[in-house]
């Protein structure tokens, strides 16, 4: 569990890196890993909850003047770097759960992932 | 200030007096500390005793609308230091030193707050604690200290506490002290004797003043019951970016402005975020604090400086 939320992790990095070129964009078909994005705007997480297929990448980007940061209470990957004006997170979820997750600079700042189990396909974790 | 009679009387001295911008000027007066206003002005007229300076949310690297400026602000301030006609004995930092926790903010920091030639007592902000590994903080400020960063010394009979708040933030939480923190706490003031002077100084309030954004710390009361059984007692702290206060027994809450941006009173905007003001008034809303501490007498007096009244 532990090693399959940290490859997670760095494939969500990796996802996260290259979202501007276009991984998000790809396409609605449904072979193509899905992608939500959360805003962060006014100190809130936007939508404050997100529901998902297993193996979906969360994005969230930061709109406010002031730095934000990523972690979750379960400790399902280790926390995003600092957030400046404009920067974004990523992280693919594999294992189906809720995950509770708060901006730990600003912790009254709270939101959820709920992650179901993809249907209609194998995943390999 | 009339009523310098004795301390019973804090309350109406607290009530006279002013509170305008940029540095509080800190005063202790047989165990209160109160401000004493301008900082030009006060400290040429109560100069005995101790006086020490509070600067707070440097946020070294912010270039946002609210100020692209936070370093020239900052310079400002110090500039206002170095130009008091009576030296402080010392200044605290309340924390948020820099605003991304790199080393290029601290080090700005640290080359603009040293030209005042003050000893800095400095506690850490959520800010200052960014870095991957959080370690840069305690590299630079950490010697001597506890923990993520707390402490404590004496000044001219005075106790002085530096806290931390600002490290292992719970989901949908406050400041946070922690258990290790406050039991250090309890057992670092058992053996005083009541008639010491307490200055408690951290980054996050440690009273409640706006739990909807996160403005207060969550075991900040539980830090206050071992202070209970001292006459005097002042909680400084930062954070919130402007001047607030509350007398509440014997303790005296007072935050301090930032150098760098200012932000909106509790509830008076969507979030808690850096308020853009129209730049003639900025510098209105930046500065600093000072405060005094006189033997046989009961009150601090707390000075709020502006950059500009």
């Amino acid at each position: 569990m532990l090693r399959s939320a940290i490859s997670a992790a760095l494939i969500g990095a990796a996802v996260g890196s290259v979202l501007a070129g276009g991984v998000l964009f790809a396409g609605a078909q449904t072979p193509v890993p899905a992608a939500v994005a959360v805003g962060i705007d006014n100190f809130t997480f936007n939508p404050q909850t997100v529901t998902v297929k297993a193996g979906t990448t969360v994005t969230w980007t930061n709109k406010d003047d002031i730095p934000h940061g990523i972690a979750v209470t379960n400790n399902a990957f280790k926390r995003s770097q600092a957030l400046d004006t404009d920067d974004s997170f990523a992280f693919t979820f594999t294992t189906p759960g809720t995950y509770q997750y708060f901006c730990y600079i600003h912790p009254h700042m709270t939101g959820t992932i709920v992650v179901e189990a993809a249907t209609g396909s194998n995943t390999t974790q | 200030m009339s009523d310098r009679d004795d301390g019973v009387n804090r309350r109406k001295v607290l009530e006279c007096m002013t509170w305008v911008g940029t540095g509080v000027l800190w005063t202790i007066a047989g165990g209160v500390p109160h401000s004493l206003g301008i900082m030009g002005e006060a400290v040429a007229e109560e100069a005995k005793g101790l006086t020490f300076l509070q600067i707070s949310d440097s946020h070294m690297g912010f270039d946002k609308p609210a100020n692209p400026n936070a370093r020239g602000t900052l310079e400002e301030a110090v500039g206002k230091i170095i130009a008091l006609p009576q030296k402080p004995a010392f200044m605290i930092h309340t924390g948020d030193i820099s605003h991304l926790s790199k080393v290029s903010e601290f080090d700005d920091a640290d080359r603009i707050i040293s030209q005042t030639r003050l000893d800095v007592h400095y506690v850490p902000g959520e800010h200052d604690f960014l870095d991957p590994e959080q370690k840069l903080y305690r590299d630079r400020y950490g010697a001597g200290t506890k923990g993520a960063g707390w402490y404590s010394f004496d000044s001219n009979g005075v106790h002085f506490i530096g806290l931390v708040n600002v490290v292992d933030l719970k989901a949908g939480g406050l400041g946070n002290l922690g258990n290790d923190q406050l039991e250090w706490l309890e057992a670092d003031v058992k053996d005083r004797s009541a008639s010491t002077p307490i200055v408690v100084f951290a980054h996050i309030p440690l009273w409640t003043v706006y739990p909807e954004w996160g403005w207060g710390t969550q075991d900040g009361a539980q830090a206050l019951t071992y202070l209970k059984k001292f006459g005097s007692v002042t909680v400084l702290n930062g954070h919130i970016h402007q001047v607030m206060q509350k007398v509440e027994g014997n303790v005296t809450f007072h935050t301090a402005r930032s150098t760098a941006f200012p932000q909106p009173a509790p509830g008076a905007a969507p979030s808690p975020g850096p308020m853009k003001v129209e730049d003639d008034k900025l510098r209105t809303m930046l500065g600093t604090a000072s405060i005094t501490f006189k033997q046989n007498e009961k009150q601090l007096a707390i000075i709020d400086t502006p950059l500009k009244s």
